[in-house]
């Protein structure tokens, strides 16, 4: 740059911003190690009890619904002539699509280098696991005879009869069990060097014990963690190679959680019926998929954060962040709504806006506007600042997010189906109190999953929680770095 | 009977084990290695680790997973049970694209993960190392480097001279119990 003569030139070296912590409070490691670990290591508050046994049962009862309905027969669901998909079908989507928010946690927002995914991947990813486990349930008591569902899977048999690779059902079994396994395999990765933390602190813990039984325990403890730990010893060489494989998985979980909602979606799409042979479905489900299950993460994570006391750990930063995903997600949600319907006038096909017309204004208009209240109306709320940083409220809404992906689901499913081309075989369809119950028990095996997850297993991933804070930063002061030249840095520092 | 395995050095600070590590490669050890709580950024470069390759196993992974794909669908369905449904071909690369491609990642995920436990030769559980009482805090707050005793230059003398102007704020030696 060339300065005019005789000018003074002022030089400022421009001031660093500090840029505000993961971590809040620059706790020591040991604090993050403390904090995690003592959840796997202390005794259970009362209200976990409370909550397992209340779990316990529903997912009991859950159990005992799918016995009865085995030795009696579908009859005993809603099912009839014209909607043969009812609540089964619209539990199962609703379930998978709640595991999305934990692969695009764990795997799109690693890709992304969004730092703050670490406080929240490892509760996140449990959730897709268990939401996962729910969703699986449905297709396979649905299809009729239970104990042919393995005909589902290419096994040879004595019939000589393969499955038919030509149906979006079947592409939906390797989809779901794709994404169950990878998935596990994901966590179960990210576990690895943490649970070599709890085996160690087992192992130091060993000499204080007194009583023999005591003594049994922590030898049991520590021969179950060790052997899934694998024997971590923290080697760099490993990190090295461990970094590297856990790129890769994200980036194999990236198209893999993509395509999984868009399989589903061709579910629905592939067929004929009016509002679901649409383009549009693919793209719209991922969407909704990712808003339903950043619902379910603050549903749980709210009060897990609250009971736990993890609020240095799992900021109000966090809780914004996911609040502004779900503006993203559901904003994308209501325009697909919006452009269904649009298409449905534009594309000249009567059946089609039929269908549309008929899911605000027919029968089941309430199920339409629950879903545009819940899914629409509620996330713009989080466009103000007081909305997404008041706990309480966002857990309110994450309920009613929950609420309303559920309904969609049931607009798309049961709304479509009930009336088709011909009136002649239009329907009203309801369901059973065993429908209704099934549903609500598994919910009681999702929070007995859960309960378990946060009992036994670090609920947060410590290294990685670790590895975001400026203690961290070989380059930071307050990671040990000496600071040669200048003024010191003001504030957390540089991530 | 139990002989010295490596020689430890514990530090405070991921400034300091970075530091450490690149003083550690330029004496010329070879055996040698980093034990941290996490991944500290920059240690790779530090220990002159090139390109990581486990890479090569979620390649072949999902190569075999997508080959695999297809060749089932084609087998199964146009081949040994050929039967029209809904009058659309027998075998279509269409039709067959999603369970091939959910496949590829199936195996490509088992690679990546298989590969990180070959490649790093674990599991492996009764290493020196865990039977160290000092070596619990490598999970929690401490660094740590090591280098073997068999290394070429290893030195008992000169090695703990090398870590101690490192500044390791404690040193010593770990046996294998055999």
């Amino acid at each position: 740059m060339s300065e005019a003569a005789g000018q003074t030139v002022e030089t400022h070296t421009p001031e660093e911003l500090a840029r505000p912590t993961y971590v809040l409070n620059n706790h020591p490691f040991g604090w993050i190690t403390d904090k995690v670990s003592s959840i796997v290591e202390d005794k259970m508050p009362r209200w976990w009890n409370v909550a397992f046994g209340v779990s316990f049962l529903t997912m009991m009862m859950c159990f005992v619904m799918i016995g009865y309905l085995f030795t009696t027969g579908v009859g005993v669901w809603g099912l009839n002539h014209p909607v043969a998909w009812g609540w089964a079908i619209v539990n199962f989507v609703f379930w998978i699509g709640i595991g999305h928010a934990g692969t695009l946690i764990s795997a799109i927002l690693f890709l992304l280098r969004q730092k703050w995914r670490t406080s929240i991947n490892r509760t996140a990813e449990a959730m897709t696991i268990f939401a996962v486990i729910c969703a699986g349930i449905f297709p396979g008591i649905h299809v009729g005879r239970m104990w042919y569902a393995w005909w589902l899977l290419p096994i040879p048999n004595a019939n000589s009869v393969w499955p038919q690779f030509r149906s979006p059902l079947l592409w939906d079994v390797f989809a779901v069990s794709t994404y169950f396994t990878v998935s596990l395999l994901f966590w179960y990765m990210g576990l690895i060097p943490d649970l070599a933390t709890i085996r160690d602190r087992l192992r130091k813990n060993a000499g204080k014990l007194t009583t023999g039984s005591a003594k049994l325990i922590n030898r049991f403890k520590q021969f179950m963690y060790g052997l899934f730990a694998m024997g971590w010893t923290g080697s760099n060489r490993h990190w090295w190679n461990y970094e590297k494989a856990y790129l890769l998985l994200a980036g194999l979980s990236t198209p893999l959680v993509l395509s999984v909602h868009s399989i589903v979606s061709f579910d629905f799409a592939v067929s004929q019926v009016p509002g679901w042979h649409t383009t549009i479905f693919p793209p719209y489900f991922v969407a909704g998929a990712v808003f339903s299950g950043f619902g379910m993460v603050l549903t749980l994570m709210i009060p897990m954060r609250t009971l736990f006391k993890l609020e240095d750990i799992i900021t109000i930063r966090h809780l914004e962040y996911m609040c502004k995903v779900i503006i993203a997600t559901g904003s994308i949600v209501g325009y697909a709504y919006a452009m269904e319907f649009f298409i449905a006038w534009y594309g000249g096909n009567p059946y089609e806006l039929y269908a549309f017309k008929n899911r605000a204004a027919g029968p089941y208009w309430w199920a339409y506007w629950i879903m545009i209240s819940c899914n629409v109306i509620c996330p713009q709320l989080f466009w103000f600042k007081w909305c997404r940083t008041k706990v309480w409220f966002i857990f309110i809404i994450s309920i009613f997010i929950n609420i309303g992906m559920w309904f969609e689901r049931f607009v798309i499913v049961v709304v479509s189906l009930h009336r088709d081309f011909l009136s002649s075989s239009w329907g009203y369809y309801s369901p059973t109190q065993i429908d209704i119950l099934t549903f609500i028990g598994t919910f009681g095996l999702f929070m007995t999953l859960f309960l378990l997850f946060i009992r036994y297993l670090p609920a947060i991933a410590i290294f990685e929680v670790k590895a975001v804070t400026p203690q961290a930063n070989p380059h930071h002061e307050l990671g040990g770095a000496k600071t040669k030249n200048g003024p010191k840095k003001k504030g957390g520092g540089n991530q | 009977m139990s002989q010295p395995h490596a020689i430890l050095a514990e530090y405070d600070t991921p400034a300091d084990i970075l530091a450490a590590a690149v003083k550690v490669r330029e004496a010329g050890y070879k055996k040698w290695d980093v034990h941290t709580p996490f991944p500290v950024h920059g240690m790779d470069d530090a220990m002159g680790l090139g390109n990581a390759q486990v890479g090569w196993f979620t390649f072949f992974g999902g190569l075999i997973g997508f080959v695999s794909g297809m060749l089932m669908i084609w087998f199964m369905n146009k081949f040994d049970y050929d039967i029209v449904v809904g009058g659309k071909p027998l075998f279509s690369g269409f039709a067959a694209f999603p369970v091939a491609y959910e496949l590829t990642i199936l195996l490509g995920a088992f690679g990546s993960l298989g590969g990180m436990f070959i490649m790093n030769r674990l599991p492996r559980h009764h290493h020196p190392l865990l039977a160290n009482e000092r070596f619990c805090a490598v999970t929690d707050d401490k660094f740590f480097v090591v280098i073997e005793c068999d290394d070429p230059i290893y030195n008992d003398q000169e090695t703990r001279v090398l870590l101690k102007s490192t500044g390791a704020n404690h040193i010593e030696i770990v046996e294998d119990a055999e």
